[in-house]
């Protein structure tokens, strides 16, 4: 053993121990928030669906005319839709 | 009519059986007649914790296939005054725990008892989804502990889709976080997550905390719920989970080292002078 290795073992010894609970809580935190997103997409398809209904009961447009998007910035999440209406079209 | 409680966790061993079994004893002792139901066909384990293992002759499975019917089943417990048990099978096919089955069991069980515990298996497969399926309430048993604590937020995805309630898009089912195995020295320590730490990540009311405790295994030893063991810490814990569950407001107790001293010398005391 080479004296900067024993000497990396004296100074670990008085360290103050690695807080493990706190690594471990900040791993979940990510881990977490990362798979409620995977798991959420369900809903967001259902919603798009029930929209289009909804809008084609007064003005006939595609499903490609509706835009959702879920995007999530400084801890607050920003629900983005956008729908395109036909310039006319608007159902009697 | 009965509510459903189903006791669940998605990881194994991290203390459902127990929780159950102490669940149901608490419930029982406090006048409401309760029903505990072991859903881990293959693996039954919830008889030999409430101590009933020798008198179970037909189980959950024979009720649902029509072999026995559910009197023949149902065991009544030994320590508490309404409390019967409804034990697994032992057979392998799980696919007998039909969704119409398990309907059919918890119809009939509705018009007699005010609670049935559902006891659930380990992992998200089909045992645990029927055991949540009917609940109204659920008790999320959870480890201060990464995997455990990951698991118990898929559960809480489970339940929020994958249930009856959810389905019919009626009230969601009520939520509670149960922390077990919990130890104060670790959490000051700072080598184990604290109540609130794992509180803020699952953001669900916290029901209660059970210590880790040396009752658990020697109430498992004799078939005796720990609850009954009204001198330990964690039949104690248990017992405050129940009131709180029945809506009293009750302080967290064994959660901090100093507390734990300070209220140990309090009940010398207090002994002293009874
Ligand atoms: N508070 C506690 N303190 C100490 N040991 C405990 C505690 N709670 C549970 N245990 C122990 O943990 C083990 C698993 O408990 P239990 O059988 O209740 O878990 P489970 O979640 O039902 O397991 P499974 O997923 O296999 O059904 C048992 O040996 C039990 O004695
Ligand atoms: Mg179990």
């Amino acid at each position: 053993m080479s004296l900067l290795n024993k000497l990396e073992k004296i100074v670990h010894y008085f360290q103050p121990p690695q807080k493990t609970a706190r690594v471990a809580k900040e791993r979940l935190q990510i881990i977490i928030a990362h798979e409620r997103q995977r798991d959420n997409p369900d809903y967001l398809t259902l919603m798009q669906k029930e929209l289009l209904e909804v809008i084609s009961k007064y003005v006939q447009i595609n499903k490609d005319d509706i835009k959702i998007e879920l995007d999530r910035k400084d801890g607050c999440s920003i629900l983005e839709l956008n729908i395109v209406l036909p310039a006319s079209g608007v159902v009697a | 009519m009965a509510e459903v409680i189903v006791v669940t966790s998605g990881k194994g061993g991290v203390g459902k059986t127990t929780t159950s079994a102490s669940l149901a004893v608490g419930l029982s002792n406090r006048g409401y007649k309760t029903v505990v139901i072991d859903f881990d066909i293959g693996l039954r384990n919830l008889d030999l914790i409430m101590g009933c293992e020798r008198r179970v002759v037909y189980d959950f499975i024979n009720v649902i296939r029509g072999e026995a019917n559910l009197n023949q089943a149902l065991i009544r417990d030994k320590h508490a005054k309404e409390l019967y048990i409804l034990p697994a099978s032992q057979t392998r096919d799980k696919d007998a725990l039909t969704q119409e089955g398990v309907q059919k069991v918890l119809d009939e069980l509705q018009k007699t008892f005010d609670y049935i515990v559902c006891d659930s298996p380990a992992g998200i497969e089909h045992g645990a989804q029927m055991a949540m399926y009917f609940a109204d309430h659920a008790v999320v048993v959870t480890n201060p502990e990464v995997s455990s604590v990951r698991d118990s937020d898929r559960m809480l995805g489970l339940l929020s889709s994958k249930t009856k309630r959810a389905e019919e898009r009626r009230e969601p089912v009520k939520e509670h976080l149960l922390i077990t195995r919990y130890s104060p020295k670790r959490v000051t320590r700072g080598d184990m997550m604290s109540l609130e730490d794992v509180n803020e990540i699952l953001a669900i009311p916290l029901l209660g905390v059970i210590p880790e405790s040396q009752a658990v295994l020697r109430a498992s030893n004799a078939g005796d719920p720990v609850i009954l063991d009204e001198e330990s810490d964690a039949g104690q814990a248990y017992a405050d989970a129940i009131e709180r569950f029945l809506g009293e407001d009750k302080p967290f107790r064994f959660v901090s080292e100093k507390v734990h001293w300070i209220k140990r010398l309090f009940s010398i005391k207090e002994k002293e002078h009874a």
